[in-house]
């Protein structure tokens, strides 16, 4: 590509000590990733992709190696990378509306410019008649939407997600799948999502990259140029299943025999 | 109208049936008047401890003020506002050290030492010093209900900030919250069930330490009365006093369960 890329990964290294024991969850990670561009970190739990995307968002830096988004370099946390995560991780003491509001007030935009974003995102997630609830009472699916609109809020070209469907059934997570994609063709973001489900990885993404299991590192870096909509049932979509499923056993087995001698930190 | 729920006609039985057979017992003669009297009697007292003592006089004062003018309504105030003092005191001094101590590392292992030596020590045991210092009268009253509210107030404040769920800190930090508005907004509203928790049980502290520190400092309020009643052996007027207590500090809890429901009302604790 000639675009510069968006996101730069730069011989990255992770290593946590637990308990005397060094762990290397990351090593020797380059990777590109390109604006508009829809990335898929794969892996089996253990392979370090939500520390990769840790690294990137700010929360656990690198211990050698330099992470740059739009040629500056990560130190910490911010609203230019919003995070979905899995646990939803609303504010539950504040309402729909009040948690989508929260960025746009941190950053003290005027008050009319916050009231119609908001509403703006709350038509787009189908959450208007929602609004002003608050997150005790909604369907998980209905979080994670309050959780994306939230970071939408915040307008940011980057948007990285840990396994944000991970925990929902597997009809809303189709639904969510779709909506992520129309938005992300809407707003043409960048986005970079873990996940260990092959299936959801080729059902979203343009681009695959595979990690292997401790220490973590690139296996394989896949495009995926099925057209899109894709269909999961399509002979195309099950050879690449069937492609980059063989590579994830292996890495699941390894992770497995892990478990089995006691080896796995997690 | 809505019928009394069975739950609540159930929590009726065993007060109607233990006010019965202490009738029952009145009435045979098998309990001595003196060492407890009979229901009738203390409802009796009770009335005539609730009413004015003098006849209505429009050019004195307002009729409002003449029906609490009597020995009960008075006391009753006297106490409650005692309560409310040293609760608003001690609790609201709790409230700003407890966030402190739960937010900063340095500040608690500068300040818990000290707290963890004065928490064990009742506040009765303060009596004497605060009747050197405080001399009679409301002051030391309101010093000992203070330091009955402060330590729950300050105990659960500092759980409740050390308690938040570290994901809204992460949340707070990547949405750009700043420091300030991470207390502010994430911090503070976590914290506040406990909060509210540590408040209900300082009140009941507060209540308790009221009844105590009215027997040996001020001449007014229902400790005192209570105390008074023994000189004169009128044990059905301790009683009728006790029960005002009971259903001063029933009422008192009451409010504080509706004010947390609607302060907690995101709270999932409270689903039912």
């Amino acid at each position: 590509m000639s675009a510069p890329a968006q996101i730069q990964v730069r011989n990255v290294h992770k290593v946590f000590s637990t308990g005397g024991a060094e762990v290397v969850a990351l090593k020797g990670i380059d990777l590109d990733i390109h604006p508009g561009e829809f990335l898929c970190l794969l892996g089996p739990s253990g392979c370090g992709k939500s520390t990769l995307l840790n690294a990137v968002a700010g929360f656990s830096l690198p211990t050698t190696g330099e992470i740059l988004v739009d040629g500056r370099p990560v130190t910490a946390p911010g609203p230019d990378r919003g995070m979905v995560f899995q646990e939803y991780a609303l504010f539950p003491w504040m309402t729909v509306e009040q948690n989508v509001a929260f960025g746009l007030q941190i950053k003290k935009r005027p008050r009319a410019e916050i009231r119609d974003t908001v509403q703006g995102l709350l038509r787009m997630l189908h959450l208007e008649e929602f609004r002003a609830r608050f997150p005790k009472d909604l369907s998980g699916g209905m979080r994670q939407r309050v959780a994306i609109a939230r970071v939408l809020a915040l307008d940011s070209q980057i948007l990285l997600m840990d396994e944000p469907f991970g925990a929902l059934d597997a009809l809303t997570r189709r639904t969510l799948q779709d909506e992520l994609l129309r938005i992300w063709s809407e707003l043409k973001k960048t986005i970079l999502f873990v996940t260990h489900s092959l299936e959801e990885s080729i059902y979203l993404a343009d681009r695959i990259v595979l990690m292997t299991y401790r220490p973590g590192t690139l296996k394989r870096d896949v495009t995926v140029d099925l057209p899109r909509p894709r269909d999961a049932a399509s002979p195309e979509f099950n050879a690449m299943k069937k492609e980059l499923g063989g590579l994830l056993m292996e890495e699941q087995n390894r992770h497995a025999q892990a478990e089995f001698t006691g080896t796995a930190v997690d | 109208m809505a019928r009394p729920s069975p739950k609540a006609l159930r929590g009726l039985l065993v007060p109607l049936a233990a006010l019965a057979l202490w009738q029952l017992l009145s009435a045979k003669g098998i309990l001595n008047a003196h060492v407890l009297p009979s229901p009738g009697a203390v409802l009796e007292r009770w009335w005539t401890y609730l009413r004015p003592g003098e006849a209505f006089d429009p050019s004195q004062m307002s009729k409002l003020r003449w029906m609490l003018s009597g020995e009960l309504p008075q006391d009753a105030f006297a106490s409650l506002y005692r309560v409310l003092a040293g609760f608003l005191l001690g609790g609201g001094l709790a409230l700003p050290v407890g966030l402190a101590m739960g937010y900063s590392r340095f500040l608690h292992g500068l300040l818990d030492p000290l707290v963890q030596v004065l928490r064990p020590i009742p506040p009765i045991a303060y009596i004497p010093l605060a009747i050197l210092w405080f001399g009679l009268g409301n002051p030391p009253a309101i010093f000992l209900i203070s330091l009955g509210a402060f330590f729950p107030v300050l105990m659960n404040t500092m759980a409740g900030v050390q308690h938040v769920d570290g994901i809204y800190l992460r949340v707070a930090r990547n949405l750009g919250a700043g420091r300030m508005a991470t207390f502010l907004r994430v911090i503070l509203p976590a914290a506040t069930p406990y909060i509210l928790a540590g408040a209900r049980i300082g009140m009941g502290t507060a209540f308790i330490v009221v009844i105590v520190s009215e027997m040996i400092a001020v001449n007014n309020g229902l400790g005192f009365r209570i105390l008074e009643a023994r000189e004169y052996m009128w044990s059905d007027k301790i009683i009728a006093g006790m029960f005002t207590i009971g259903l001063l500090g029933l009422g008192i809890d009451t409010l504080m369960s509706l004010l947390t429901k609607r302060l907690l009302r995101w709270h999932r604790g409270l689903e039912s």
